[in-house]
């Protein structure tokens, strides 16, 4: 039996480096398909993000918001539950932080931990609304969550406009956050901020929390086998509740610290997308906590290769959407490679079944 | 201005049979995919690819035909793809329907960048768009005439839809057979269905429909493509399909039921009110509908218990 | 006698790489009733449903009529002839007979259903066969025997010459079994081929012409019927004398521990499952619950474990009434619970032996403090109750679900009964479970009897029932029909009569079950 995990194992790890590959193959069918010049949309794709100081630097900023609405997908998903409320929540979480940022007076430091703890507790609210209407009247959280993502995005706009907006700008913006707020540069010559660390400190966290705590196992338990958990007299509702809670919090922490890390003012005009996002990085990472970083920074540096991409040459940074979406499918699919799967096990089983006859004929001569 | 008598007025009732139009056909599409078995999320991702190159279609055909037929093979295409990663490489429904999402959003604005130069919108094409109808004899009448008559093409074919699919799940040899894989997949596989086939051929058709959703919204709402102008429909749709119960005429009534808050929403803007609050309304009604239908559910199930208590 | 079918050598391996067959040899006679006899798990509906091209064989080849085919999809099997009738009856609730009879080869008035010719269709021949059923009735108000009838028909609508009964008579009543019976006859005469796929053998003796067996995956051999006894045949099923002689002591029950009074379980459609029973189960004792599958037992156990909710009467277990409790709640009164379908309830299959065994003991002080949990004092405790309930594993943290049957049993039981439970509540313990395994669970069974604890055992292997059980309870249609307080006096033949509901008790030999 232990062989079979050893074929899992080694065929998921063909699956992966095989979609990477064919992730970056895409990338360059379609560079060369739609450029007059390929050769160098290429290699500001591919080598572009490790040419300087900075460009790392901007993988890794560009990987930190993802990490928080990763891990978010990790507990939700893990919960057995189909909420897409990480995007909404990550969003309400900047919102929250904003409001906080601008509106308090406390010293540096805490101010930043307060505003972002204010962020997290939005984001917990929101993510709390499906959870509360699948548990109470079983409304379906799939739908809800994805609506509530739009209803969050007009409110969130709304906040900015009518109680936070910088009136001398002519595009939305808000009013500038206190200094006091702000999180730290931790790397000079990068934007690398402390909410890098942050999502981190929460990798850890998750994978403490859903491997090494009792409520956490009762999250997975209850997410391999609803029924099993009922039966086991788990509270099935009260561990999804708290579930996407949790996930709701860790996202719009994730938004406060992506926006205090960043920016000096809200400028967004919709959802920046990183809850859908974060369903790829969480998919990429085999739903594995610790290994949502490098995750994370893979989807970072594809982002920062087309961003550079389409500042030197014709072809757009939309490319990355559509191998987000390709990637998906690839990762989800769960027959791929099964054929090689079962052909190892079948072996394996032969040679098993083999042995053990060898063995009974032994004992029957002894 | 009285926004009540405006609900009452022949304009707010046109119009909102025109914000219904493309919310039905997706939920009529929807419709098809459940009773099939298949819960198909990429709605929203299918309607925005057919919406793009529908337009796209029809200048570089300089028909509306070839409008039409590229809108339909792009939502056949991304329909196919969902079905063969649903359903032969056995990927998880609800992923499988966010990564044509998640495509659609990143693939039609890189194909409207190539096409037009810009990011935004495609005004600087001049594409065509499906006629409005005037019906004879119906168009003199005086208010149903004015409500009725002159719609969109596709609002009619629509309505013709809702007939039609109809028609297909319950009388037709393919529709009962849809019927029963939706319902008893084993059953029908016992007696030689492929389910497969038949949900794959579910999913096609639901891209049709879809499809046409989608192009409604940039070839007859609009004369242009907007990025991401469907702006939720397509998740709508798949609510008013659950609320409808999955029949046609289910998904017509409640497809309706929103689209009254989408129309609203359009009239509201005048009032006061902060246009974020009002932009949002559609969404809200969705998960308010959404809610009150499932209490309701709960409900008439408690009380059949409590009648059996009784009994 | 010409061959209608024969299977050689048929090997498989599932993607778990469990080997269900490993050499499988079958040949049926055109015209005859054949029984395909094997315990449960012995691979006889893996060799079904590759003859239906549900599965793919690993390798072996297949003859239909002496020609080698190919059989790759039940649509295939279809038109080779072959039909099957699928012990779950494959049939959709919410559609008519006469739709469910129809799908894939609907009469057609242009691009519509011919709706009147095919009620005519299905009428025609529910008359031919003497199997008529209403063709306009849903399946989902039929009784169970009609909707076998209906099943039967489907597969003679489609051209079936070879038909496949899985355990056909399981879900029947006896005059039911009568019936299909004759009916299975009738056809043998208009030279139709059976499949019995059985394995009560006084069925195989009434019914059918040659037999042939596997045990474990293998046949062994073909014989006439006439020919073999009773006894022979099941030792060939099992490789030894099945005269199941359970050594235990006589039962010394005690006080009661849980009392069921009057209990009634109806669901939303007034569907009734259980109508007004009530017995006691003691320390000390085995309380067997006997009867056809479907008569009660699996809403029985739902509400007295809490997993599902009862209309009226009362259910105490210890002295406390359960009515709205949670599971929690009610496991918390030390009771026990081995579900009658590990796979859907009984396990995580995706997580660890130690996670699926620590599930229900979480907050323990001894495995968590403050919610850590301990990872330690977890593992050791994950090594001891593999070592104590001899689950055979590469080590304790692979996941449940790559377990053999047997072992996942056991470690369903290894969570159960090492938190020292007062009540057991045991559901089909060893239902597709081998025989080492089935032995030991049965043993552990005795044991926690022995520990002045009470064991509800509900199970549908009368051999089980008889041998395990001290005293009985009979269910029938939702009724208890008997009460047996000493099952050393009872025979299989008198239990049968209870549970085919052709004897009843007298309502005060019923009361005794309480012990008031």
């Amino acid at each position: 039996m232990n062989s079979n995990k050893k074929i899992h194992l080694l065929v998921d790890s063909i699956k992966m480096a095989m979609i990477i590959a064919i992730a970056c193959g895409l990338v360059s069918v379609i560079v060369f398909l739609v450029s007059d010049d390929p050769w160098p949309a290429i290699y500001s794709f591919f080598i572009g993000p490790f040419t300087s100081l900075r460009r790392i630097g901007n993988i890794i900023e560009a990987a930190s918001p993802l990490v928080f609405t990763a891990l978010a997908v990790i507990i939700i998903f893990g919960s057995g539950q189909f909420s897409m409320i990480a995007e909404g929540s990550f969003f309400i979480g900047i919102t929250g932080t904003m409001a906080a940022a601008i509106a308090l007076d406390l010293p540096a430091g805490i101010h930043s931990v307060a505003a972002i703890l204010f962020g997290g507790v939005c984001g917990a609210f929101v993510a709390f609304i499906p959870a509360f209407l699948k548990m109470k009247w079983s409304v379906s959280e799939l739908v809800t969550s994805i609506m509530l993502n739009y209803v969050v995005q007009f409110f969130a706009i709304y906040t900015v406009s009518y109680h936070f907006r910088e009136v001398s700008s002519s595009s939305l913006a808000s009013l500038a956050f206190k200094d006091t707020s702000r999180l730290p540069v931790i790397l000079e010559g990068t934007r690398i901020h402390g909410g890098v660390v942050l999502g981190l400190v929460f990798c850890v966290l998750v994978w403490f929390f859903l491997y090494r705590t009792s409520f956490g196992t009762k999250l997975r338990i209850t997410g391999g086998n609803p029924l099993f958990a009922k039966y086991a007299g788990l509270s099935v509702t009260g561990v999804m509740v708290a579930a996407q809670i949790i996930a709701g919090a860790i996202a719009g922490i994730g938004g406060g610290a992506e926006l205090l890390g960043m920016y000096n003012r809200f400028k967004w005009t919709a959802t920046p997308g990183y809850g859908w996002t974060g369903i790829v990085v969480a998919l990429l990472a085999r739903s594995n906590p610790l290994l949502v970083p490098l995750a994370a920074a893979f989807i970072g540096y594809l982002n920062v290769g087309a961003d550079i991409m389409a500042r030197s040459s014709d072809v757009g940074s939309e490319m990355v959407d559509i191998i987000q979406g390709v990637m998906m499918f690839l990762i989800a699919a769960d027959a791929l490679l099964r054929g090689l799967k079962q052909r190892m096990i079948v072996k394996a089983a032969k040679m098993e079944e083999a042995a053990r006859q060898e063995e009974a004929a032994k004992e029957a001569r002894a | 201005m009285n926004v009540f008598s405006y609900i009452c007025s022949v304009d707010f009732v046109y119009m909102w049979i025109r914000v219904a139009t493309p919310i039905l056909l997706a939920a009529l599409g929807s419709v098809v995919c459940n009773k099939a078995g298949v819960v198909n999320l990429g709605l929203e991702g299918t309607m925005l690819i057919s919406a793009l190159f529908g337009v796209l279609g029809s200048v570089y055909g300089n028909s509306l035909f070839m409008g039409l037929l590229a809108g339909l093979l792009a939502s056949l295409a991304v329909s196919a793809a969902f079905a063969y990663f649903h359903l032969i490489l056995q990927a998880n429904n609800v992923l499988c329907g966010t990564a044509v999402n998640t495509m659609a959003t990143g693939l039609t604005v890189f194909v409207l960048q190539l096409a037009t130069g810009e990011k935004g919108n495609s005004s600087s094409l001049k594409s065509f768009s499906f006629p409005n109808i005037e019906i004879p004899l119906i168009k003199d009448i005086p208010v149903i005439g004015e409500i009725i008559s002159g719609h969109n093409t596709l609002t009619y074919v629509a309505v013709i839809m809702v007939v039609v699919i109809y028609v297909l799940l319950y009388k037709t040899p393919l529709g009962l057979r849809m019927r029963a894989v939706g319902e008893t997949p084993e059953a029908a596989s016992s007696v030689g269905q492929n389910v497969i086939v038949i949900r794959f051929i579910s999913i096609l058709i639901c891209g049709v429909l879809t499809g046409l959703g989608g192009m409604y919204l940039s070839m007859g709402y609009l004369g242009m493509f907007v990025r991401d102008m469907t702006a939720g429909r397509g998740f709508i749709a798949l609510a008013a399909c659950s609320m409808g119960q999955a029949t046609p005429v289910g998904a017509l009534v409640s497809s309706m039921i929103f689209a009254f808050f989408d129309g609203l929403s359009n009239i509201l803007q005048v009032l006061k009110i902060p246009s974020e609050f009002v932009q949002m309304l559609p969404y809200l009604a969705t998960i308010i509908g959404l809610t009150v239908y499932s209490i309701q559910q709960s409900f008439r199930m408690k009380q059949k218990m409590k009648k059996q208590k009784k009994a | 006698m010409a061959e209608a079918l024969h299977m050689k050598h048929i090997v498989k391996v599932y993607p778990n790489g469990v080997m269900a067959n490993k050499d499988v040899t079958l040949c049926i006679n055109q015209g005859e009733i054949h029984a395909l006899s094997g315990e449960n798990g012995a691979g006889k509906s893996t060799l079904m449903k590759i003859l239906f091209g549900e599965e793919q064989a690993t390798s072996g080849e297949i003859f239909i009529n002496g020609k080698p085919v190919s059989i790759t999809s039940p649509q295939q099997a279809i038109s080779l002839g072959i039909g099957m009738v699928h012990q779950h009856f494959m049939l959709v609730p919410s559609l008519t007979v006469t739709e469910n009879m129809i799908m894939g080869i609907e009469p057609k008035k242009g691009i519509l259903i011919d709706q009147k010719y095919a009620r005519q269709q299905v009428e025609e021949i529910g008359k031919k066969y003497n199997l008529y059923i209403d063709p306009d009735k849903k399946i989902c108000d039929l009784t169970v025997g009609q909707k076998q009838k209906v099943e039967i028909l489907k597969a003679l609508f489609r051209g079936a010459k070879i038909l496949i009964l899985d355990e056909p008579t399981a879900v029947l009543t006896p005059q039911e079994t009568a019936e299909l019976f004759e009916e299975l006859k009738h056809l043998r005469k208009n030279g139709y081929t059976i499949i019995f796929i059985s394995h009560k053998l006084n069925e195989v003796k009434e019914l059918c012409d040659r037999i042939t067996i596997i045990r474990r995956g293998v046949t062994m051999g073909v014989h006439d019927v006439a020919g073999v006894t009773e006894e022979d045949i099941s030792r060939l099923m099992v490789g030894r004398d099945v005269v199941l002689k359970i050594e235990k002591e006589p039962a010394k029950p005690g006080k009661p521990l849980i009392r069921v009074k009057d209990l009634k379980v109806i669901d939303e459609n007034g569907s009734i499952f259980l109508n007004g029973i009530s017995f006691s189960l003691r320390e000390g004792e085995i309380l067997g619950i006997a009867g056809v599958e479907g008569n009660g037992q699996s809403e029985l156990v739902k509400a007295i474990t809490g997993m599902g909710g009862f209309t009226s009467g009362t259910v105490e277990i210890n002295g406390q009434n359960i009515a709205g409790k949670s599971v929690k709640k009610i496991r918390d009164l030390k009771l026990a619970h081995i579900p009658e379908d590990r796979m859907s309830s009984g396990v995580a299959s995706k997580l660890s032996i130690t996670e699926n065994i620590i599930a229900d003991k979480l907050n323990w002080i001894r495995f968590s403090n403050k919610g850590v949990l301990k990872k330690k004092a977890i593992r050791e405790y994950g090594e001891e109750m593999v070592e104590d309930y001899q689950i055979f594993c590469k080590s304790q943290d692979v996941e449940i679900g790559s377990l053999s049957g047997g072992n996942i049993q056991k470690a369903v039981l290894a969570r159960e009964l090492s938190g020292s439970p007062k009540v057991i509540i045991a559901n089909q313990p060893t239902r597709g479970v081998d025989v080492g395994a089935t032995e030991f669970i049965r043993q552990q069974l005795i044991d926690m009897r022995d520990q002045k604890n009470g064991v509800l055992l509900i199970t549908s292997d009368l051999n089980e029932v008889l041998g395990l059980s001290d005293s009985l309870i009979v269910l029938y249609e939702g009724k208890i029909v008997a009460y047996i307080s000493d099952v050393s006096s009872m025979t299989e033949a008198e239990l049968g009569t209870y549970m085919l509901g052709i004897q009843k008790q007298k309502d005060e030999q019923i009361k005794e079950a309480l012990h008031e």
